[in-house]
């Protein structure tokens, strides 16, 4: 057996944890991956590989998250319940864990009316709630769904997201207390734009004594431009972006909104930083893979651990 | 009730371009209450299709009828005496009566004249909502009277997902989220503490993916 | 006021625009007409509260009907005006009949054989409905 999950030893020891993600191509290249990969080398403790992310079809998690730890990563695979039964899930799982892959991501995933078969049958067999369930039955008591018993138990870290910023906001943090009742071990959070209503969630989640259960990682997302800043506000599902924000984008020059994008990214780290529970922070630099280094940096936390 | 939408009607006078003789049926259940193919509507896209064909110069004779329901033997039987004066029978019935009929009459083809689309409710006059997907297995009692199967986009057990919006589902902004309607339904009864038990995998065998269902009552049968 | 309006408007009395039915309106292309209106009271001013609404939005609904089945949903309109607007009836009368001859004579008539005399019809008789 290989050593465990990367992101585990970090987070257990305390240090402030960075991951990042990667969204794998819409095709065969493996170079893709490769060339976002070598961007991150270094400055992030695991990164995530999206599964087939807004529904639109993409080269699989699963051989992505691979590619990615042959050049020496430790990924994290999501996982979404949209286009596998129980079957086919918990056969991935047992295909990941064996290939070395060390954490999974247990997601519902976008509807597919956002992507590009839109008129796909969607599956939904379990919710993101019981596949965390899934996956830790799995790892803990070596049995599948069923009952019946896993020959060579799988060996995972796992974790699930969360949105602070979704509806109802009273329920939450409730909802990040089932999922960590479900098993998971640790959250990435929706990309936080909105500080007031993170801190606010966060106050939600140690009231419930959740943050002691589990690792919280907060998501952050730079910001390229107003136009992608209005993006975000306006058409991708669960996204708050204040008002401020795009005003701030918007006073910007055009040729300064890719730095004050950066830059109101790092701020947003400091803060969430202070804040009690939070373990660690999740950067989603979506196509702009390019600038983790340069943010991870600028928010002190390199070199990594 | 069953609620269907008409097809359209470039498609429904393809499906008759062969045919003469039609014999045009309704059905005075579900799809009359939901103003599909009821007598009234069986009227209308007769008429539609008397004009169209007229006007191709390649008249048609039409029979309407409705029967009183289309998914019972009884009824299907009113038929007998003039189905066979008829090139085609078209169904405005919901799917279950097309087949049924088709399967009376042996050596008619019968074309479906809508698409029947759900089992639902006459929310207001003139608008149809979805309420059940026939899973087998109801869990209204967990969710004080919110179907999470139906209602929800993506069918799960333990929402809302991360799409949620002022009380809306991520797929469009008129869409209810029905997680926030169970949520909205737990706090009108003092129940929020039942928000926080995870619901467990479904049993799906109940449902669609078990097979074609069946049920008997043998006291029934004889 | 001895006001004239075209011959060829054949009228239909109903008590109230609200009682006709998408297949009254149906019926009287199929047997022959080249338009039909409905004149139904001002907006607000109905005696069953919404028969004139409802007329309207039936109206629309024909429309869609005819356009799909290559007839023309121009064909079709609704009007409103009081009881003490004969001027206005004329006008409208005049109006549709002018439209409905730039339009041409209904096509269904004109390859069928039940093609009857140029009428434009204001409303249908509702004997048409028991067939």
């Amino acid at each position: 057996m290989s050593i465990g999950s990367n992101l585990e030893r970090v987070l257990k020891s305390g240090a402030f944890a960075v991951t990042s993600e990667c969204g794998p191509p819409r095709g065969a290249d493996p170079e893709v991956i490769r060339k976002k990969g070598a961007y991150l080398k270094g400055h992030v403790d695991a990164v995530n590989v999206t599964d087939n992310q807004t529904s639109v079809v993409r080269m699989s998690s699963f051989s992505s998250s691979l590619i990615l730890k042959e050049m020496g990563f430790d990924p994290v695979m999501q996982m979404v319940c949209r286009d596998r039964n129980r079957i086919a899930i918990q056969s991935d799982i047992l295909g990941a864990a064996a290939l070395g892959i060390k954490n999974i991501l247990c997601l519902s995933g976008d509807h597919q009316t956002f992507g590009d078969h839109p008129t796909a049958k969607n599956v939904f067999d379990i919710d993101s709630m019981q596949l965390i369930q899934c996956v830790r039955q799995m790892t803990e008591e070596g049995k599948f769904l069923s009952g019946e018993e896993i020959e060579g138990r799988p060996d995972l870290f796992v974790g699930c997201a969360e949105n602070p910023f979704a509806d109802p906001f009273e329920i939450r943090a409730m909802r990040l207390a089932k999922k960590v009742k479900a098993g998971a071990q640790f959250v990435q959070t929706q990309s936080v734009f909105h500080i007031e209503k993170f801190e606010k969630w966060m106050e939600m989640v140690r009231d419930l004594g959740v943050h002691e259960k589990v690792y919280i990682l907060a998501g952050i997302t730079p910001m390229k431009s107003i136009g992608m800043a209005r993006y975000m506000k306006n058409s991708v599902p669960g996204m708050d972006v204040p008002d401020e924000l795009i005003e701030r984008m918007k006073e910007t020059p055009k040729e300064k909104q890719a730095e004050e994008g950066i830059k109101i990214c790092v701020e947003t780290i400091e803060r969430v930083r202070k804040m009690k529970g939070v373990a660690g922070v999740h950067i989603m630099a979506i196509e702009w893979e390019s600038k983790v280094p340069e943010i991870v940096e600028a928010a002190g936390l390199y070199p990594r651990p | 009730m069953i609620v269907a939408n008409r097809k359209p009607f470039e498609e429904i006078i393809e499906m008759l371009k062969p045919y003469t003789r039609i014999l045009l049926l309704g059905c005075n259940e579900c799809v009359t209450v939901c103003a599909t193919g009821g007598t009234k509507e069986v009227a209308v896209l007769a008429s539609e299709i008397r004009l169209f064909r007229q006007k191709e110069g390649r008249p048609v004779e039409i029979k309407e009828f409705t029967l009183e329901r289309n998914c019972d033997p009884e009824y299907v039987d009113a038929l007998k005496p003039f189905i066979n004066d008829y090139d085609v029978v078209m169904s405005m019935a919901c799917g279950c009566g097309i087949q049924f009929v088709g399967e009376h009459y042996r050596n008619k083809i019968v074309l479906p004249a809508v698409n029947t689309t759900f089992d639902g409710v006459t929310e207001k006059h003139g608008v149809w909502t979805e309420r059940c997907q026939g899973c087998g297995d109801c869990v209204l009692d967990k969710t004080l009277g919110v179907c999470p199967v139906t209602r929800c986009a993506k069918s799960i057990f333990n929402g809302p997902c991360g799409g949620s919006r002022d009380g809306k589902c991520e797929i469009d902004k008129e869409t209810p989220c029905a997680w926030q309607l169970i949520v909205d339904r737990y706090k009108e009864m003092d129940m929020l503490y039942k928000y926080l038990e995870i619901q467990p995998v479904k049993d799906w065998s109940t449902s669609r993916d078990g097979g074609p269902r069946k049920r008997m009552r043998e006291d029934l049968t004889i | 006021m001895r006001l004239s309006y075209p011959t060829n408007v054949k009228i239909m009395k109903v008590p109230c625009t609200g009682r006709v039915d998408i297949i009254h309106i149906l019926k009287a292309f199929e047997s022959g007409a080249d338009g039909v209106y409905l004149a139904g009271c001002l907006e607000g001013d109905c005696h069953y509260l919404v028969g004139n609404m409802r007329a309207k939005k039936r109206v629309e609904y024909v429309k869609q009907i005819l356009d799909e089945c290559g007839i023309g949903g121009n064909r079709v309109a609704m009007y409103t005006m009081s009881a003490a607007e004969g001027q206005r009836f004329a006008e409208v009368a005049h109006e549709m009949t002018e439209k409905i001859r730039e339009i041409g004579p209904n096509p269904a008539k004109l390859q069928g054989s039940r093609g009857q005399a140029n009428i434009t019809r204001t409303l249908e008789p509702l004997r048409c409905v028991k067939e």
